[in-house]
């Protein structure tokens, strides 16, 4: 279980997230839902600890993340995933090598067992032929699976997604969705997902939090958010033509 | 006041930051091979450069000693002698080190600083790898360790540039230009030459891994933490090279 209680942060005097409190849901999908500059992402690096609160808690497994020391959190850290928006692969490795990083820092696995796990987690995120290639070498939906297959390689509890389609075509868009939804079930982990993509939210969002303005305005699950009854979710939710023909037709 | 401010600002952070890099490393046999490849990048890569510079700087002191000292009274073979002296004592340690800071020091700031930018650095926090342990570490060891031998290699080719140009024209007989290269030979000036590129090599990498480490932004800013750690480098060096000349030399 994750969860975060009266989280404010800002940076230089301007407040990004004002009073946060959310419980996400374990074994499932949450997505964390907004405008460009709502304080998504911020949230999302106060949760993983790449940026600290003003005040309030982050708590993993009711342990008290914000609070721990910088070797304690080491250690929680290795039970994370995370792909970023751009990918974050190191351009210096090939993607072999940066799924395997992971395995090298912290198991004392033989190197046959990590060149095992590596390909099997590039299999799972169908990247078999592409191991011995640089980011540089990979499309925009290559690089997000490599970051998926790196992610989940020490099989995290916890996996955290930062706009995963961003830049992505609406088709590569569903793939990496599905792929997002699948490994959550079957490693049976709790995925946070930021994203303003409504497709992701409706194709894969177990539970729901609308973030505007630094604010938490709604949370809920994505049956309940085609019937909120709050002017901001649903002006976010039905911004586009189509969306509004589809609310007509209910 | 406030560039006083910023100033011990600036040495705290940096200090802080050689506090994490120094820290123990995860696994010690990835850093090895860490420093190996570094070795390669930051100083194999730059033998031709230093070759370059080397040779002609030697030929050029021969020259112009021959020019300068041209007078029945000071024997020839001083030609061969003084550029001895100028190599050891201060060309192939300080000004190599000056020109490394320029082609070595800006390579890390903006590496190191992409990757910030990039978030390859978050992503490696978030494995809970020790991220500037990681990325320092093996550049600081490595140019520590290899920086010298540049040093001599520099000192030389630069002698060797003075005998080409010795017998190519005949400012001074090639036996004489050997003798003065033997003569009143003080092996510590070696010494003293390779402790001061050693801290020379700290001061390049520590302070343009600093710089690159801290941008946060977008890609002027990892130009201008470029140009900072040039500068920097190179400023530091010039007054850690009067330091060490006053506490060896004299």
């Amino acid at each position: 279980m994750i969860k975060c209680e009266n989280i404010f942060k800002s940076f230089d005097g301007r407040t990004i997230l004002d009073n946060i409190s959310v419980e996400f849901e374990s074994g499932k999908t949450n997505l964390i839902i907004g405008r460009s500059g709502s304080g998504k992402t911020v949230l999302l690096k106060t949760l993983v600890g790449l940026h600290e609160p003003d005040s309030g808690s982050v708590f993993y497994d009711d342990k008290n993340y914000t609070a721990l020391s910088f070797a304690e959190r080491k250690e929680v850290r290795r039970e994370l995933g995370m792909i970023f928006q751009g990918g974050a692969l190191l351009d210096s490795s090939t993607v072999y090598e940066n799924v395997r990083l992971p395995l090298d820092m912290f198991t004392n696995r033989s190197s046959a067992e990590k060149d095992k796990r590596v390909k099997e987690c590039l299999e799972r995120v169908e990247l078999s032929h592409a191991g011995h290639l640089y980011p540089s070498e990979l499309s925009g939906g290559m690089i997000k699976r490599a970051a998926i297959a790196r992610a989940i390689v020490l099989n995290p509890k916890y996996l955290f997604c930062d706009e995963p389609n961003s830049g992505l075509d609406p088709q590569t868009s569903i793939v990496i969705d599905n792929l997002i939804r699948d490994i959550t079930v079957e490693y049976n982990i709790t995925t946070i997902i930021n994203t303003h993509d409504m497709n992701s939210v409706m194709e894969i969002g177990d539970k729901i939090v609308y973030i505007h303005q630094g604010k938490k305005w709604w949370e809920g699950t994505k049956d309940d958010i085609l019937s909120a009854d709050n002017q901001e979710l649903n002006d976010f939710v039905f911004a586009s033509a189509m969306a509004k023909r589809a609310k007509r037709s209910l | 006041m406030k560039i006083f401010v910023n100033f011990f600002a600036a040495i705290g952070r940096y200090i802080q930051l050689m506090g994490k890099v120094f820290s123990r490393p995860e696994k010690a046999n990835i850093y090895y091979r860490r420093i190996l490849i570094e070795i390669d990048a930051l100083g194999i890569n730059s033998m031709p450069l230093v070759a370059i510079i080397s040779i002609f700087i030697g030929a050029v002191i021969a020259l112009q000693m021959g020019i300068t000292l041209e007078s029945p009274f000071i024997p020839k073979f001083m030609i061969g002698y003084a550029t001895r002296e100028t190599m050891t004592l201060e060309f192939s340690s300080t000004v190599i080190a000056i020109i490394l800071a320029g082609k070595v020091g800006s390579n890390i700031a903006s590496e190191i600083g992409t990757m910030r930018i990039t978030e390859q650095i978050d992503a490696l926090e978030i494995m809970g790898v020790n991220s500037a342990s990681y990325l320092i570490l093996p550049k600081v060891v490595a140019a520590v360790l290899f920086f010298p031998l540049l040093a001599l290699f520099s000192m030389m080719i630069g002698t060797v540039g003075g005998y080409i140009i010795a017998a190519f024209t005949g400012i001074v007989l090639p036996a004489e230009y050997v003798e003065g290269l033997h003569y009143y030979f003080i092996p510590f000036e070696i010494t003293y030459s390779l402790i001061k590129m050693a801290v020379f090599a700290f001061i390049i990498t520590s302070i343009s891994a600093f710089y690159g480490y801290s941008p946060k932004g977008n890609s002027l800013e990892v130009g201008r933490a470029s140009t900072r750690a040039v500068v920097t480098s190179s400023i530091t060096i010039m007054i850690f090279n009067l330091i060490l000349t006053q506490l060896m030399l004299t």
